[in-house]
Formats: C-alpha cells, structure tokens, sequence
C-alpha cells in the first residue's frame, strides 16, 4: 500500500491545479495551476520507472554486487520528465511575458475585467 | 546513388530539419537587409515544399517510408525514434506546405510596415519544422514534443499586434488551453507507457487490448487532441485566436489545427485498431454526435457576429464538423466488412477530401478579411460598404470563397460535401439533413456579408481606398487556382490522392508490419 | 529596478565565478553523470539572474546588450543543427553519432559495465552538450534580464 503513494499524491496535485485554474480570478494565481498540473504529471512520469530496490541507471562507480539490467531502475521515464520540464519553462515564460503586456493595457490583473466579447 | 535518390531516401527527417535550421539562422541573417531575409525565408519554404511533393509522389505509388534517427537499420526491439510516412501523412504535409507557401509570399506586403519582423519569420520558420513534425513522426511521445513546439510558436504569433489589447488577451486564453491539452495527452502518453513499456505507435498498436486504463487513454487522447482542433464544447479559443491574429498567421494557424485532428485520427485507426470492431461502434458514433453539434453551434453562432474575421473563424468551427461527421460514419462501421464498402468508404473519402477543401476556403476568405483591413483599416461589418468599386479583384476572390464554402457546384466543397450527403444519408436520414442545413445557413450568413462589405452605395470615407499590392492578390490568386482545379477534375484528385490516404488509414496492418514483419491482425 | 547595497554587490561579484565553474562542470560531464545541456544551463542562469538582482537591471541591461544575448543563442542552436546534419553527410543518416570508435575527439569506446569515468568517450554527445548548454544561457538570462527590464519602466503605454 505504501508503494502507491505518489499515485495518491500524483491525483491529489492534478485536482488541486484544475481547482486553482477554474475557480481563481487572478491571471497569475491561474498560472500557478497550470505550473502545479505539470508538476503532477512529471511526478507520474518518474514514479513509472521504479523498480523495487533498485540503484540509479548510471555505470560509472555502481556499488558491488548489482546486477546489469535488472538491478537498475528504468532511464527512459528519467529522459521524458526532463523534456517535460523545459517544455514547462518555455511555457510559463510565455504565459508570464504576456501578463506584463496584460497589465500594462488593462491596469488590472481580474480575469471578469479583461476582454469578453461574445 | 543519385542526388534524387539521395533526397528521397533522407525526405522524412529534411523536411523538419530544413525549417529549423533556416529558423535559428534567420537572427543572423536579418541583421543584413530585410529584403534578403524576406528572399532566404521563402527559399526555405521554397525547398521543403519541393522535398514534400518528391516525397508524397512516391508515397501515393504504394511505399510507406520510414526512417530511423541516428542508425542505419531498424533492429527489434526499438529504442529510437522512427518517423514512419504513409498516405495520410503525406497529404497532410502537402496541405501544410501549401498553406505555409501561399502565407509566406502574403506577408511580404501585408506585415511590411510592422517592427520586429526578424521574431515573425523567426516563429514562422519553428511553427512550420513543429507542424511539419506532428504529421511526419510515428512516436507517441515525439508527437507531444511537437505539438508544444507548434502550440508556443503559435501563441506568440497571434500576440504579434501588441499594441491592443485584445490580440493578447487572445494568445494568452490559447495558451492556457493548449497547454492544458498537452498534458492530458502526455497523461495518456505516461498511462501507455506504464502498461506496455513502448512508446512507438506501431508497437504500441501490435501489443495493446482494450483494458480499463487503455479505455481512459483513449478519452482523455481524443478529449485533448480535439480541444486542440476546436470541437464544440471546448472551442472557445478558436474565434478570439483567429480573429484577433494578423492574417497571414492564420493561415498557418489552420494547418496547425488540421495537424491535431489528424492526431486524433491516428489515435482512433492505427494505435487502437487492433482493438475497435463491432462491439465498439460506439466511438464511431460519440464522433458522429460530435460533429453534429460542432456543425450546429458554429453555424448559429455565426450569424450573430458583426466582426468580419470573427465571423469567418465561426464557419471554419463549422466546417471542422463536417470532416468529423464523415469519418465518424466511417468510423462506426469498420468492423462490418460489407457495409463498411458500401458507405463507409464513400464515408471518409468526404471527410478527408473535406480537410483539404475546408483549408483552403478558409485560408481564402481570412486572407481577402486581411486585404479588407490592409486597405481600410476597419474590421467591423456596420462600418464598411460599397468597396467593390474600389477593389475589384477582391471581391472576385471573395466570390469563389463564397461558393467554396457553401458547397456550390464549380468549386471544390460540391465534391467533397456531396460525398458526405450521400454516405450519411444511409446511415440515418436526420444526420445528413442536419448537415444540408448548415451549408444553406452558412450560404445565407457569407450572402450577408457580401452585401454588406461589397455591394451598396460608396460611403465618402472610402474614397482614397486602392486596391492591395500585386503580391497579396498574386497569393490570393494561387489558392483561388486550386480551388477552381478541385472543383473541376474532382474525380483525378479521389483517385490519386484520397483513395491512397482513406486505404493507408484503415489498412493498420500495413502501417505496423513496417516495423514488426511479424504481425497478424485480428483481436 | 535599482541595486542592492554594497556588501551584497561584494558578494555577488564573489560567489559568481564559483556557481559558473560548477554549472559548466555540469555541462561537461553531462555523459558521465547526472546533468547535461539543460541542467548546466540552469544552473549558470541561476548564476546570472543573481548578478542581475544584487547590481539592477538598468546596469546589467547596459554592460550587456541584448543583441549579444540574441547572437550567443543563435550560433548555440545552429551548431546544434550543424552537428546533426553532419551525421547526414558522412554518408549515413541524420543524428548519426560519427564520432564514435573514430580518432579525432571523443571518440574512444569503453567496455561494457562498472568502470570508472573517462571523459573522451561518447562521440558527439558531449559536443551537443556544449551547444545546447550555451544556447540555454543566453537564453534563459536574456528571458529574466527582458522581464525585469519591463516591468520597472512605469512610463510605456
């Protein structure tokens, strides 16, 4: 039961960005979200690569006595969190710049005062 | 061997590669004339089109290709990245080059006097290496790579006025909906992984039963991936984004979302196709109701507006309806052999004639808005009439968009939309009674706004108001071209072109027998 | 936006040099150990941004001009591109690792299993690590340095 755990804290992170999303009024309080659904779904991409009591997938000083593969963890989940993760910064350095322009023009951060059009 | 052997045999990774590397090198070029790197851009766009078509003539003949980074040979099991082309591939990378050609040549003139241009090229360049990726690539994982790619550079083009607000807050609601999107799709990505242990799509399709978590990848896959492609309940992004972006950007912005839709499409017949047979007709039929709504709501909508660019982003939203009606049709009955031959293909030879015919329409009638704007600078319908004596081919041109889009017979829409009419009819009278109606609706709405920017008496504000540079009609004219071509010889493109692409999209086999020569279909 | 005081510009000028070499020891060693392009990068942004917080951005903007930023960032990405395509022409396929098992840099192959580190292994890789840890710097200093330039002008409307 304990090995779930990240799983629980994985769907606990995603509901509590979706929540900050929707029900925030503050554009950055809104990026926040976003940036706290990434973080959950990196968490699950790492937690699929453990094996139980495994060693870290690095050939350079492995202590003695592991065995080559099957002692090691998995690498690949290791290599798709980390394009996950640039991507995530890309992304909120474009969401950020456009906040600046956004109170520049409107002088108010409300989501209910911007745009709306029908 | 020969250089066009050579070409050939390296198309699938030229063709992104070329765009990227004209990309980080349009900084250093820019810093010497404009005109030069106005030249070095449409060069580039030039030489990948060129690489498409050798690639898609070669394509259509039969050869699915494929192509592995980094080693010479695809040895089992696969570890690397594999780019894999077969039909439907190609014709959506001919869509994309075409519309990326036809914006580049409109933008010598149209975004002329704006600064910053060597970031707009710059985007440009990315935005066609990501779409060009999307369509190409035969990896999960690498297909969500590039979908971010093509969802910044986008953002960042449709914020490109940022002296009004309202173009930011546009990209800024695009972008929080694509990323949203994007992680849905790297979730379900994340869940295959974890169960099967592969991310390539032939290997994943050859392995995959249809368990509990698989059906949740699969709805949150075509959930995102149709958000994306802008289906009605999650289109909202669609109009402000379209709308409020310099024309020549959506232009491209219309590829981009073709190159989702066809994700989903992928997603539906190749990965799952092991797995959808009779017993599970109903996404077939979860697509149809889509469709309908989206055909609906897109229709409705735009009657109401008075905002021209506005106006012609709810038809498109309409007309994406239309595509998803027909391959849904198709969708519902691939396990019932017999039936599947006698509607079902007619089915989603429509639909996927459609996705051309509604690209360029659209492309059409956005770049005539653009042209409107460029000369008078006004997007509203109340405060524009009578410039049909001013700009009289514009106005040609916004005829032949006209007819396109309604599906009247010497354009291209008739072909495509006559096939829908009929194959749905078979299936359930009240689908394609539904679809008949939007088209008239939408005749009705584009009727309107010809009367109301072309025709009527010439208002005095309008005098000085000439018609557009050569080089903006010159585009216009490309596009017009072909649509009046389709339109003529319909029965030259369904055979040599859609009937390649509807056969490599059913036909899953084939696709993962590229990979593993092992493989025997069935459940 | 203005500096901070003295003591804290002292120390920042200090404690720069040291967060550089060990973000480009990150760089360097990214095919031995943990780290790489991006990691190194971050870390010698996070190096940068501490100069731009403790002198100011109107300062830092003057000493170093953003077309520079634009220039390092453009010959990062392109000898990243350049390195692929030369895959292609040494008459294989794109990405191609060439320099491996040859004897110009980089190039020697170790044996399988636990072995300790040598760096002039791995071909290409380490190359790409470079292009993509500049790319990266300039990139992401050039992001923050922009950001805190905008946001302290009141008088642009």
């Amino acid at each position: 039961m304990i090995l779930n755990f990240p799983f629980i804290a994985v769907i606990a992170l995603i509901i509590i960005g979706l929540y900050a999303i929707i029900f925030r009024r503050n554009l950055i309080k809104m990026v926040i979200g976003i940036t706290i659904v990434q973080s959950g779904v990196n968490l699950f991409l790492i937690t699929l690569g453990y094996r139980e009591g495994s060693v870290a997938p690095i050939f350079t000083s492995l202590p003695s006595g592991t065995e080559i593969p099957q002692g090691m963890a998995f690498p690949v989940p290791q290599a798709l969190t980390l394009t996950s993760i640039v991507i995530g910064v890309a992304v909120l350095a474009l969401m950020l710049s456009l906040i600046i322009h956004l109170y520049r023009h409107y002088g108010t951060l409300d989501v209910r005062k911007i745009g709306g059009e029908k | 061997m020969s250089y066009l052997d050579f070409i050939l045999q390296h198309s699938p990774a030229l063709i992104v590669a070329i765009p990227l590397l004209g990309a980080f090198l349009t900084p250093l070029v820019s810093k010497i004339n404009n005109k030069v790197r106005n030249i070095f851009v449409i060069l580039i766009i030039l030489i990948t089109t060129i690489i498409v078509l050798l690639l898609a003539s070669d394509v259509f003949a039969g050869n699915i290709h494929t192509y592995v980074f980094g080693s010479k040979d695809l040895t089992l099991p696969i570890v690397r990245i594999l780019f894999e082309v077969d039909a439907m591939s190609a014709f959506m990378a001919i869509i994309g080059s075409i519309l990326l050609l036809v914006s580049v040549i409109y933008s010598w003139s149209f975004i002329d006097k704006n600064s910053g241009l060597d970031k707009y090229y710059t985007l440009v360049l990315l935005l066609a290496a990501g779409m060009f990726g999307m369509m190409l690539t035969g990896d999960m994982f690498n297909f969500f790579v590039f979908l971010e790619i093509t969802s910044i550079a986008s953002c960042a083009l449709i914020a490109f006025w940022t002296n009004k607000g309202k173009s930011i807050e546009a990209a800024f609601k695009y972008i929080v909906i694509s990323s949203l999107a994007a992680l849905f799709v790297l979730f379900s990505i994340a869940l295959l992984y974890g169960q099967y242990n592969a991310l390539n799509i032939a290997v994943l399709g050859s392995v995959i039963q249809f368990s509990y978590l698989d059906k949740i990848a699969l709805v949150l896959l075509i959930a995102a991936l149709a958000m994306k492609a802008g289906i009605v309940p999650m289109h909202m992004w669609l109009p402000d984004a379209y709308g409020r972006a310099p024309s020549s950007v959506t232009l491209i912005l219309i590829g981009a979302t073709q190159a989702s839709l066809y994700g989903v499409f992928r997603v539906c017949f190749t990965l799952y196709g092991n797995t959808i047979n009779l017993s599970t007709a109903s996404i077939g039929w979860i697509i149809v109701l889509l469709g309908l709504i989206t055909m609906l709501i897109g229709v409705a909508m735009a009657l109401i507006q008075s905002d021209f660019k506005r106006l012609i982003a709810f038809s498109a939203v309409a007309e994406i309806g239309f595509i998803f009606l027909g391959i849904g049709t198709g969708l519902t009955l691939i396990g019932n052999n017999q039936m599947f031959n006698l509607i079902g293909s007619t089915a989603m030879s429509g639909g996927i004639f459609h996705i051309i015919n509604d690209s360029l329409d659209v492309g059409l009638l956005f770049l005539v808005a653009g042209a409107v704007y460029y000369a008078t600078r006004e997007t509203s319908l109340d405060k524009m009439g009578g410039l049909a004596r001013n700009m009289k081919y514009t106005t040609i041109f916004f005829i032949i968009g006209l007819l396109a889009i309604s599906g009247i017979p010497p354009m291209n829409g008739f072909a495509s939309k006559l096939l829908i009419y009929e194959s749905t009819f078979q299936l359930n009278p009240i689908l394609s009674i539904i679809a008949i109606l939007s088209s008239i609706m939408l005749l009705a709405v584009f009727i309107k706004v010809f009367h109301s920017i072309f025709l009527g008496p010439a208002l005095p504000k309008f005098k000085e108001v000439k018609e557009v540079p050569k080089i903006m009609l010159f585009s216009m004219g490309i596009i017009a071209t072909i649509i009046i071509f389709f339109g003529l010889f319909p029965d030259l493109i369904i055979t040599n072109i859609i009937e390649p692409a509807v056969n490599g999209l059913i036909n899953y086999e084939e696709y993962i027998r590229q990979v593993i020569p092992t493989f025997a279909g069935g459940f | 936006m203005n500096g901070m005081s003295r003591i804290v510009k002292t120390i920042a000028n200090v404690t720069f040099p040291l967060i550089m070499i060990y973000g480009l020891y990150v760089i360097a060693h990214g095919h031995l150990t943990p780290g790489g392009g991006f990691q190194g990068g971050a870390v010698v942004a996070s190096g940068c941004a501490m100069i731009l917080v403790a002198h100011g951005s109107v300062w830092t903007l003057g000493k170093i001009k953003e077309k520079n930023l634009s220039i390092l960032e453009s010959i990062g990405a392109f000898c990243f591109i350049l390195l692929a395509i030369l895959g292609l022409g040494f008459g294989t396929v794109f990405f191609k690792n060439f320099l491996v098992g040859s004897n110009l840099i980089f190039g020697i192959i170790p044996s399988f299993g636990s072995t300790i580190a040598n760096i002039n292994t791995a071909g290409v890789i380490p190359l790409m690590n470079f292009a993509v840890g500049l790319k990266v710097i300039a990139g992401l200093f050039g992001i923050v340095l922009i950001m805190a330039y905008a946001s302290g002008r009141r008088d642009i409307k």
